[in-house]
């Protein structure tokens, strides 16, 4: 038995490149949980955004403008989600529900329409993909012993995005827990009839947390189809979105362990990839559904209340309605 | 007193939403570069014009139904069950299982087990997050959701690694054998001397559908348990100083609502493919949303809105057969339908409540002077 092999480079490299696109679209439903805005259209927006992405990318051969779109198309969808459940007061999780459907159906369609490729866009090539970047130094270190490796393979050769989204961490941890802004937006999730009180908009703070949380699920859905993949394909965002939210609640809407929380679930579908070394290590066969199930699992355990209870932001879910 | 007159609440606001999500989806058929009259001709002839169309819009409708009543029972509730995916698929498990491994020596006595396997294996899978919800303060939302996940591998397992027959590929269980084949519509139309489609999937279950809707409507508003459901839907406090019990409403509701989820399983699995495959559901417990929505969780509207998404389905296989539009446009129109008759309720309903308010101010200010 070789309990270390679970360990390998190879799967901690694979680790950190899946639990990307789970980081981003997590510290995304943060900024919108955090403001009252429940979103279980993270999946249905990455999704969106992995389309556009890659479509424009493919068309115009700048991946750059390709991320640029797909975080437009998927803050066009923000803005249904903040017009029905902030503007028109309705029920968050319904016009979740509906994001997620809108973007499956439109994507394909458009997609069909544009290319006529069964649902996909063309294969990226070239420009039409973030390379990765490799950091200073890295073939040189390689021969150090064991930071070497984990230099050169781990650390460095990653694309851009990865870099942005580990940035984003300690970057949202400062924007909500260290400025005036993240006080305002963590208290209309917990109060915002106190906030109205301050002579903040509430309304505003709101809109602008959704907005944010767009933006950051279109960073990883450009990523899924410009980063980890080479152009979109149907449905590609696999349930991501829905990950992402399970590791939300297991982080228990905090930041830095969102990170955590996306590094383990991002393990779990790295090392569901590798069936051999499991069993190489552990001596019997671990069924890949298990392995699947399990992010899902966890957070329901984690839900109960069993480990530490999760509780969500209390205002979270419930349109706010001004006193007169 | 309500600003609306209840046929304004009832019919006037489901069909402007409705007629929203039309125009939007004409919209995007345009933008494709295809003409929406020819496409809705083509979807009516495909779904309406002949009793094989009809068979599969009827096929389709039986599957919306279950669902859509399932989701409308949680609603009554209060409750978002969001999970009747997973709690179909595992009522597909449960039908494969009563018919697989009991010798039936008639397909009425195995409707009737199969139907009982259904409901008591989705009720199950409702029953976990409903225990969660009530006891834990879990939202029930999410746990549906991860349910409906979990629900996936769970059957994955068993058609990959238990169900599948010895030598065969594809994750599927053997064929049911033939004694526990569900007549269909033609069969059952055929000695009252109307000639139905062979060939079209609609089956008996049909009939249990709309037993299951007029069963529901008894429950939710002619039983004290309804009543109860109800009053908790409406406000929980008020329920509970009224001495009705948070857990066992919750409890019930939602068993009742995965078992109907569940019950779907005999028209896709037991009425058609006759084999229990990975994706019998096709999203059906997710188009139990927008029907509930549509239907206004009374079981009348359910039925109607099931009929109208069934004819939407096989309308868009046509469309997906004959024209370059894929079927993922009906997925299109069932987001609309979701997002206005659900998410974007209130900007219908707002404008519509002020002209009622106005036209009714102007009446009364005509027929009472004014005391000054």
């Amino acid at each position: 038995m070789d309990f270390l092999a679970l360990f390998d480079l190879s799967v901690l490299d694979s680790t950190v490149r899946l639990a990307t696109p789970l980081l981003l679209a997590c510290l995304a439903g943060l900024f919108s949980e955090r403001a009252g805005i429940f979103d279980i259209g993270l999946e249905g927006k990455m999704l969106f955004a992995a389309f556009f992405s890659a479509a424009v990318a493919a068309m115009s051969g700048s991946v750059w403008l390709g991320l640029l779109a797909g975080i437009a198309a998927s803050m066009a969808l923000s803005g249904i989600h903040g017009l029905a459940s902030i503007t028109f007061r309705g029920n968050q999780l319904i016009s979740g529900v509906a994001i997620n459907f809108l973007a499956a159906g439109l994507t394909v369609l458009i997609a069909q329409d544009w290319f006529q490729q069964g649902g996909r866009t063309p294969s990226l090539i070239g420009g039409g993909r973030f390379e990765p970047i490799i950091l200073p130094f890295a073939e040189a270190a390689r021969s150090v012993p064991f930071i070497g490796p984990i230099y050169a393979e781990l650390i460095s050769g990653h694309s851009i995005l990865v870099y942005v989204a580990l940035l984003a961490v300690p970057g949202t941890w400062w924007l909500l827990f260290r400025t005036r802004f993240g006080l305002r937006l963590r208290a209309v999730g917990e109060n915002p009839a106190a906030v109205d009180t301050a002579g903040v908009s509430v309304v505003g703070l709101r809109f602008v947390a959704v907005g944010i949380c767009g933006m950051l699920c279109g960073i990883a859905g450009a990523y899924l189809a410009t980063g980890l993949q080479a152009g979109f394909v149907k449905d590609m965002t696999a349930g991501r979105g829905f990950i992402a939210l399970a590791a939300l609640i297991f982080a228990k809407w905090r930041p830095w362990h969102a990170l955590w929380a996306t590094l383990l679930f991002g393990y779990l579908q790295a090392i569901a990839l590798r069936p051999d070394i499991i069993e190489g290590a552990l001596g019997f066969r671990v069924q890949v559904q298990l392995l699947d199930a399990l992010p899902y699992i966890l957070t329901v355990v984690i839900l109960a209340g069993f480990v530490g209870k999760a509780i969500p932001p209390r205002a979270g879910g419930e349109p706010y309605v001004k006193e007169r | 007193m309500d600003v609306m007159p209840k046929w304004a609440e009832v019919i006037l606001v489901p069909l402007i939403s409705l007629i929203l999500a039309a125009i939007l989806s004409a919209l995007v058929i345009l933008a494709i570069g295809e003409d929406p009259v020819a496409a809705v001709n083509l979807m009516v002839t495909g779904a309406l014009g002949s009793s094989y169309g009809w068979g599969y819009t009827l096929y389709y409708a039986t599957n919306f139904m279950f669902t859509g009543l399932a989701v409308s029972v949680a609603f009554h509730a209060g409750l978002f069950n969001i999970g009747g995916e997973g709690q179909a698929m595992l009522g597909g498990l449960g039908v494969a299982l009563v018919l697989l491994f009991i010798p039936w020596p008639h397909w009425t006595v195995a409707l009737l087990a199969a139907a009982l396997g259904a409901a008591v294996f989705g009720a199950l899978w409702a029953a976990i997050p409903a225990y969660l919800q009530a006891k834990r303060g879990s939202h029930i939302v999410i746990t549906t959701i991860m349910f409906n996940f979990i629900a996936a591998a769970v059957l994955n397992y068993m058609l990959v690694n238990q169900l599948r027959p010895q030598g065969a590929m594809d994750p599927a269980t053997a064929r049911f054998p033939e004694a526990v084949h569900l007549p269909n519509l033609h069969e059952v139309l055929a000695p009252i001397g109307i000639n139905f489609s062979k060939a079209a999937p609609a089956n008996v279950s049909l009939l249990i559908a709309i037993v299951a809707c007029v069963l529901v409507w008894l429950l939710i508003w002619r039983t004290p348990l309804g009543l109860e459901i109800r009053s908790y839907g409406k406000s929980g406090r008020a329920a509970k100083y009224a001495g009705i019990g948070a857990v066992r409403i919750t409890m019930v509701a939602m068993l009742i609502s995965g078992a109907l989820a569940g019950m779907m399983a005999i028209n896709n699995v037991m009425g058609e493919a006759e084999r229990l495959v990975l994706n019998a559901v096709e999203g059906a417990g997710f188009i139990g949303i927008a029907v509930a929505l549509m239907g206004r969780s009374h079981p009348f509207g359910v039925f109607l809105a099931a009929i109208l998404f069934g004819f939407l389905y096989q309308g868009g296989a046509e469309l997906a057969l004959w024209t370059s539009i894929p079927r993922e446009l009906i997925v299109v129109i069932q987001a609309l339908v979701i997002l206005f008759t659900g998410a974007l309720d209130n900007m219908v309903r707002m404008p519509l409540e002020r002209m009622f308010l106005a036209a009714r101010t102007a009446r009364t200010s005509k027929s009472v002077e004014p005391a000054e």
